[in-house]
């Protein structure tokens, strides 16, 4: 739009010099608030990141006992782990399906259907997470107790299988773009030599689109490790290192949401949740760039 | 058309500001606009997640005591209660702990005012347990092997029973989160202050949480205040040690003191109460406001 | 030459597994919305009423209805909206209509991105760090509308674009032909001619809003606090509030012995009020398709 630029700002009338100095300002809003965000949880919690906290413990030991009257520690493994094993776990549930979906709303369904679908997909996606929590605490866990005849119903299976739906709808609208990405002539070439529509997807789409499927996974596993309330109902918030799907687990966020209600500010163990917190913000940080990346990469080529 | 939609925007933005708008600023609770009187008062009571639910009774019946004040609750656990008392943001702080002589201090230093300590009734923790689980009564150094740190009791053989309702035999520690009076003050009743929990049990949000998780699961072990109770948990008697006898966590056993688990409930206001803070507080400790105590389970404070 | 080999049938046959699996499995993607609404109907229709929603929770918040937390959800959204409204859409335009393709626009796109992709849990860190501590804002309705507007931002920004970049080049050349200035192109021509595009997002940020439970969790929501039943100005900003998916989570969690049916009740309405408005969005972006002059 460099058109745009061909008007002189000399004689711009001073009303709009404001309304484009505001307009501006809007505009490097985001770079603003991604680096806001950055400084105030980075502020609440360096004073004890840089003084006072074991990183090697922090990282490696399952030991988290922050309110401890003579012994504090923080070690925060057994949380990371949760929060990995179980956006693990529903990525394997979410994946299958968002793929599947994806191919089949962009590559067999007739227009009028594949709007149906995404409408449906879309309002998937607008259930508020305290709601998903809510299923996984009453429905999901009876569920669970009686089909695998566990103990106890909030599971990282619980957690996973709430985590999977709320990140499928993330899954299959960037995959969908994906494939949409894909020029037709691949398709009417590979047609042309006589490949079933399977073939097509198998052979020439799914190659071709390989890179935004895999974006798509990424975004969908970057809103799963970020989700908070479900898991926080969901998986049995126990400080564990899973040994299965039907071991109870505790994440980073549910841990900040838990426990952040009760702690004096500036305190160590406040610190160490802003921490965590810095931790997450990185994680998803650069889970998305390396998304934007793979995106970008294929628009590109 | 367009034009239609864009007026719909306007008007949108108008209600909202006028939403906003017509909230007066000055920090008075517009509720004044209802109820007639010129000067209304909004107290702000935060704190301890065992109080939260008497606290909210006891506000929810002050507005039909009061015309001129109503009450803001807010859970969170003791902790936040005591750290909104120091930066001075609560009116009343509900605590489920004695105040620490350091945070005693920091407040003072901070606000100027002195806390003032109220206790507003009792609460008696009582061990939960699935009806089907054959166990009526266990001890406190048994309860530490199962809940403290290097503690030998996993097992419900351990405790020499057989509970056929739970056929792995691992006995399920329901907790709750690390910061909670409640788990701050059975840690301190079973461990003393120099051990800590086994960590791998189930931290749970609320006390009726754990209460309900328990109803759901013959293999767990839980603790929660006695007015959570169910018809879908039941409650162990208790003793100090072997020898001693042991009591259930009744109204009599915990007024007569020979309940081993029980513990006052704390308000704490900044400074000597006065005006609707101190007729709230007042209010709270007649016979009205004591009933509520009763209600909700807990143990009421006149009667001792 | 056409006649059917066995490799045909048997790609013929692939064929139909393949279609027919892959319609099941987006099939299943329905099963789980529509179990939840049922689910949540079945177990709160004994509750549901018009008393349930304008009476404030009663008897220690196990009965009663959800006027408290409902108007409190309505203040956050309204509050949050009038911030993320305005800087949303300008930050749209700027990107479409001002900023040239360089390394700074991929830059403030990847933060955009960046910015949806933040986990709530650390909005509400940021929430607590800058409004409610360092901006001195308290716990209030302020500060949890505030951090719930940063939040909502990307999903502004991102239908904006969307909206603006239907606007066809040669409307905008033709208005700049008159003599008009940017400003004036943008005002008179581009954004009328996508404002069903801008609210279609606007109100997308409503239901996005309405739903977050961890950003005001600590920057402005109460577990329990008395309103006038009816007075639509109950509440002050500059004070906290109760809020639906909160009131949701402590009633599940916290308050024992609720009346069956009244925690799903107010997951439905929860819900309910989520996807309404998400469907008049999708009814807003079909008749916006349909209008399409060009």
């Amino acid at each position: 739009m460099n058109i745009l630029r061909k008007k002189s700002k000399a004689n711009l009338p001073f009303s709009e010099t404001v309304i484009e100095l505001f307009i501006r300002l809007c505009g490097i809003s985001s770079i603003i608030f991604v680096f806001g965000i950055f400084f105030f949880v980075f502020r609440e919690g360096a004073g004890f990141l840089f003084n006072g906290l074991n990183l090697t413990e922090f990282l490696t030991s399952v030991e988290w006992q922050p309110t401890s009257l003579n012994n504090k520690r923080y070690g925060a493994f057994a949380l990371i782990v949760g929060t990995f094993s179980v956006t693990a776990l529903a990525m394997c549930i979410a994946v299958p399906f968002g793929l599947g979906a994806a191919i089949f709303v962009s590559e067999f369904c007739s227009p009028k259907l594949r709007e149906t679908f995404k409408i449906v997909i879309e309002l998937l996606a607008a259930i508020p997470s305290v709601v998903w929590g809510f299923i996984g605490l009453t429905l999901m866990n009876q569920l669970i107790i009686q089909v695998f005849n566990a103990p106890i119903g909030l599971t990282m299976l619980n957690g996973g299988i709430m985590l999977a739906l709320m990140s499928v709808p993330i899954i299959v609208s960037i995959a969908e773009d994906a494939l949409k990405a894909v020029p037709d002539s691949y398709r009417e070439a590979a047609e042309a030599l006589g490949a079933t529509r399977w073939q097509v997807i198998y052979r020439v789409l799914l190659p071709a689109a390989k890179n935004g499927l895999l974006a798509a996974v990424l975004l969908g596993a970057a809103r799963s490790i970020g989700e908070t309330m479900a898991v926080l109902m969901a998986t049995g918030h126990s400080v564990n290192i899973p040994s299965g799907p039907l071991s109870w687990i505790r994440t980073l966020t549910a841990t900040i949401a838990a426990e952040l209600g009760e702690v004096a500010r500036g305190d160590e163990h406040y610190q160490v949740l802003f921490i965590i917190g810095i931790l997450l913000f990185t994680i998803t940080f650069v889970v998305n760039l390396i998304a934007d990346l793979v995106i970008k990469g294929i628009r590109q080529e | 058309m367009k034009k239609t939609v864009i007026v719909c925007f306007v008007s949108v933005l108008v209600c909202g500001c006028v939403v906003i708008g017509c909230s007066p600023p000055d920090g008075h609770n517009s509720n004044n606009v209802a109820t007639k009187n010129s000067v209304h008062v909004t107290i702000k009571n935060k704190g301890s997640d065992t109080i939260v639910n008497l606290a909210q009774a006891w506000a929810e019946k002050y507005t039909s005591v009061s015309r001129t004040a109503s009450v803001e609750v807010s859970g969170g656990g003791s902790g936040t209660g005591v750290a909104a008392l120091i930066n001075g943001t609560v009116d009343i702080a509900n605590c489920s702990r004695q105040i620490k002589p350091k945070e005693l201090e920091q407040a003072t230093q901070n606000t100027g005012k002195v806390p003032q300590e109220f206790i507003v009734g009792y609460d008696a923790l009582a061990v939960y347990v699935h009806p089907d689980t054959p166990i009526d009564k266990i001890t406190i150094p048994q309860l530490a092997e199962i809940y403290g740190e290097g503690g030998k009791i996993t097992k419900w053989s351990h405790l020499g029973i057989q509970n056929s309702a739970c056929p792995s035999d691992e006995i399920i520690r329901i907790s709750r989160q690390s910061n909670s009076g409640t788990y701050f003050y059975f840690r301190e009743a079973l461990l003393g202050e120099n051990r800590d929990f086994r960590i791998g049990s189930l931290d749970l949000h609320g006390s009726k949480d754990v209460v309900e998780v328990i109803g759901r699961t013959p293999c767990a072990i839980g603790y929660s205040g006695m007015g959570y109770a169910t018809s879908h948990v039941k409650m162990l008697a208790i003793a100090t040690d072997e020898d001693a006898s042991y009591y259930a966590p009744t109204l009599e056993n915990v007024l007569a003191k020979s309940y081993p688990i029980a513990r006052p409930l704390y308000m704490y206001s900044l400074g000597e109460p006065v005006g609707e803070i101190k007729a709230y507080l007042d209010w709270i400790l007649s016979t009205e406001g004591q009933k509520i105590v009763q209600k909700l389970g807990f143990v009421p404070v006149e009667n001792n | 030459m056409f006649t059917e080999t066995p490799i045909d049938r048997r790609k013929q046959l692939t064929e139909r597994v393949v279609r027919i699996f892959l319609l099941v499995v987006t099939s299943v993607m329905i099963i789980p919305l529509l179990l939840i609404i049922g689910y949540l109907l079945y177990k709160a229709i004994p509750v549901l009423s018009f008393e349930f929603l304008f009476s404030n929770p009663r008897d220690n918040m196990r009965a009663g209805g959800i006027w408290a937390p409902f108007l409190g959800t309505i203040y956050l959204v309204v509050v949050s909206l009038l911030v993320s409204a305005p800087i949303g859409v300008f930050a749209a335009v700027y990107l479409n209509e001002y900023a040239r393709e360089s390394w700074f626009t991929r830059v403030t796109n990847l933060a955009v991105v960046n910015l949806a992709g933040v986990p709530s849990i650390v909005h509400a860190l940021f929430g607590v760090g800058a409004f409610v501590l360092f901006a001195g804002l308290g716990e209030s309705i302020l500060a949890a509308s505030l951090t719930l507007a940063i939040m909502t931002l990307p999903v502004i920004i991102a239908s904006t674009t969307e909206a603006l970049k239907a606007v066809p080049m040669s409307f905008r050349e033709a208005c700049w032909n008159l003599g008009a200035t940017r400003w004036q192109t943008i005002r008179r021509i581009v954004i009328p001619n996508s404002i069903s595009g801008i609210l279609t997002g606007v109100i997308l940020q409503v239901s996005r809003a309405a739903g977050e439970t961890a950003p005001i969790m600590f920057t402005g929501a109460v577990f329990y606090k008395t309103i006038a039943e009816g007075n639509l100005f109950a509440y002050n900003i500059t004070e906290q509030c109760m809020a639906l998916s909160l009131h949701l989570f402590t009633i599940s969690t916290q308050v024992p012995d609720v009346t069956e049916g009244t925690p799903h009740g107010t997951a439905i309405v929860l819900v309910g009020s989520v996807l309404l408005v998400n469907a008049a969005a999708i009814v807003l972006r079909v008749y916006l398709r349909t209008r399409k002059k060009w």
